[in-house]
């Protein structure tokens, strides 16, 4: 019986961002964070045959690589290549699914990491840069990873630095071609959409114990509610039974803070 | 008939730089930086430097010593480290002027400028904050439908600094680890590029045809080889030993305040590289770095 199992919020959250790659056939799954990469490796085994990893460095694998330090003898079997400039020309092409975890998300699904304030020139935190988010946005699928649901990540207005296109039409250029493909937010409350109407952020299902107030409450902009929203759907046996072998060091344990169980319904 | 040789010593390669210049630095974030041609750097008098790269303790250890004007980058991290705490710094004070790229948008520029163009069309950074903050970019019409692109203007390099595993003193270059990065493309935007090597060779030349395919640039791009063993520490160099964590954090630490800043640059970067290698624990510590598991 599936509502038997012991299972985290950090392993629910994890299955319910792997089952995002259930229908994307053969595309690059990328996971940036421990969170993100342990779905991606997931969605390979369990959910999406066809989903091409790399093992963090440069090449493609078809056996997700354990995170942190492997068993004596382990060798990475690569497939094919993936360098960073490879990367860049699959991005390009739009053969990827990305997981991220940005810093401030708004609610046109504009994301930013590079840093924060209201000033270019010397930003009150900086962070990492831009990396890889505009071409990223504008080329192929992408959906969020949010460990901690709260106005900080989910501001009010814009974030601080548009990294990520996302559905403003304030910020659409006459003639412009953008192949904005935004999925799931997948969060330690939620799982949010953006299927309402011009995109809107909708929340699809709730996590155990979890009320749309509360998700409201948390987010800085209004939420819609999926008409069909209901609970997220828990982890099965061989969800948790192949996660586990991909986390042998337990990294997932720091995904949520304090690392709770999900709460009773 | 004269012979090439273009070895040079990393004072030399210095030498040749002038306050002011656009200098692109290859690798990538915490990998196969030519940490011991930055160092030198931080050695000199050279100062307003505009450095482009895919930053990582290079850009951070040129903002800790005031040698840089102006950042061009799409991120600074030392990944393990994500944020690069001299570099933030610099940022937060408002001591550097940036522009801020995406990761592709700046392979683009130096594919420009290494072919010779003023621009190339791309869709990356329509609709970003990246164009709001960098007036310089513009969009154009496609001659062939009427779509708007952004026109990625070309980065012209004064000089690329790189760093292989292996050269030789002809200027053909190696790169041995799984990634050559984005290095060809400095190597071609660039008006001079000088390499350091952890191997200096008379020559590569070899029967291994397949030691040729990790060449990824030719060597009428280099203007200068330097033998530098160890030369990327504190960076990685695949396959030959991973970057040094504990010298990164005490590295990250001296960002805490000036006086701790001026010490590392003081104590560890200090006046000599020979020495420098000394104190991070001799060429056979570093040459025994772990490679990182990601």
């Amino acid at each position: 019986m599936s509502d038997s199992l012991d299972y985290s919020l950090a392993e629910l959250m994890i299955v319910a961002a792997a089952r995002l790659w259930r229908d994307d056939g053969e595309v690059l799954a990328t996971g940036i964070g421990a969170g993100p990469r342990l779905a991606a490796g997931l969605a390979r085994l369990a959910y999406n045959a066809g989903l091409m990893l790399t093992d963090g460095e440069a090449y493609l694998v078809e056996a997700p690589v354990p995170l942190g330090p492997r068993e004596a003898g382990y060798r990475v079997q690569a497939s094919g290549l993936m360098t960073y400039e490879r990367v860049f020309d699959c991005v390009w092409h739009g053969q990827r699914h990305a997981l991220v975890m940005p810093t401030q998300i708004d609610r046109f699904g504009q994301a930013n990491i590079s840093w924060l304030g209201d000033d270019y020139a010397r930003p009150k935190t900086q962070l990492l840069g831009a990396r890889g988010f505009p071409g990223n946005s504008i080329n192929h699928a992408n959906s969020f990873f949010v460990s901690g649901h709260s106005k900080r990540t989910f501001v009010a207005g814009e974030v601080d630095m548009v990294c990520s296109v996302g559905y403003n039409p304030a910020r659409e250029i006459p003639g412009m071609r953008a192949f904005i493909d935004l999925r799931s937010i997948v969060t330690d409350l939620c799982v949010m959409d953006f299927g309402g109407p011009a995109h809107a952020v909708r929340v699809r299902s709730l996590h155990p114990g979890v009320s749309l107030d509360e998700v409201q409450e948390a987010t800085g902009f209004a939420l819609l509610a999926h008409p069909e929203i209901g609970v997220t759907p828990p982890p099965d046996a061989n969800d948790l039974r192949i996660l586990r072998a991909l986390d042998p060091h337990d990294l997932r344990a720091s995904v949520v803070r304090n690392n709770p169980a999900p709460r009773r319904a | 008939m004269k012979t090439l040789d273009k070895q040079l010593s990393a004072r030399d390669v210095v030498a040749q730089l002038a306050d002011g210049m656009t200098i692109g630095i290859g690798g990538w974030g915490p990998r196969r930086k030519p940490m011991a041609l930055v160092r030198e750097i931080v050695r000199s008098t050279l100062k307003d430097l505009t450095v482009v790269a895919y930053g990582g303790p290079d850009v951070g250890l040129l903002c800790a010593a005031g040698k840089v004007r102006k950042v061009v980058f799409g991120f600074v991290s030392l990944d393990v480290i994500p944020l690069e705490p001299h570099f933030r710094r610099a940022r937060e004070n408002g001591a550097v002027d940036v522009w801020e790229l995406d990761e592709g948008l700046l392979q683009l520029g130096l594919r420009a400028a290494a072919a010779r163009l003023p621009f190339l069309p791309t869709r990356v950074g329509l609709g970003t904050d990246l164009l709001k903050h960098a007036p310089q970019m513009r969009t154009v019409q496609s001659p062939y439908g009427g779509e708007m692109l952004l026109a990625m203007p070309a980065i012209e390099l004064d000089v690329a600094l790189l760093h292989v595993n292996a050269a030789d003193r002809m200027g053909n270059t190696r790169i041995d680890g799984p990634d050559p990065f984005f290095d060809a493309w400095f190597a071609r935007a660039a008006a001079k590029c000088f390499v350091s090597a952890e191997t200096l060779l008379d020559t590569l030349a070899s029967e291994d045809l397949d030691l040729a395919r990790r060449n990824t640039f030719e060597r009428s791009l280099v203007s200068g080889v330097v033998h530098a063993p160890a030369g990327a520490h504190p960076s990685s160099c695949a396959p030959a030993y991973g970057w040094d964590l504990p010298h990164l954090k005490a590295y990250c630490a001296s960002a805490e305040d000036p006086q701790q800043t001026a010490a590392y640059l003081r104590d560890v970067v200090g006046v000599d590289e020979a020495a420098y290698l000394q104190r991070a624990g001799g060429p056979s510590r570093i040459a025994a770095l772990p490679l990182p598991i990601l």
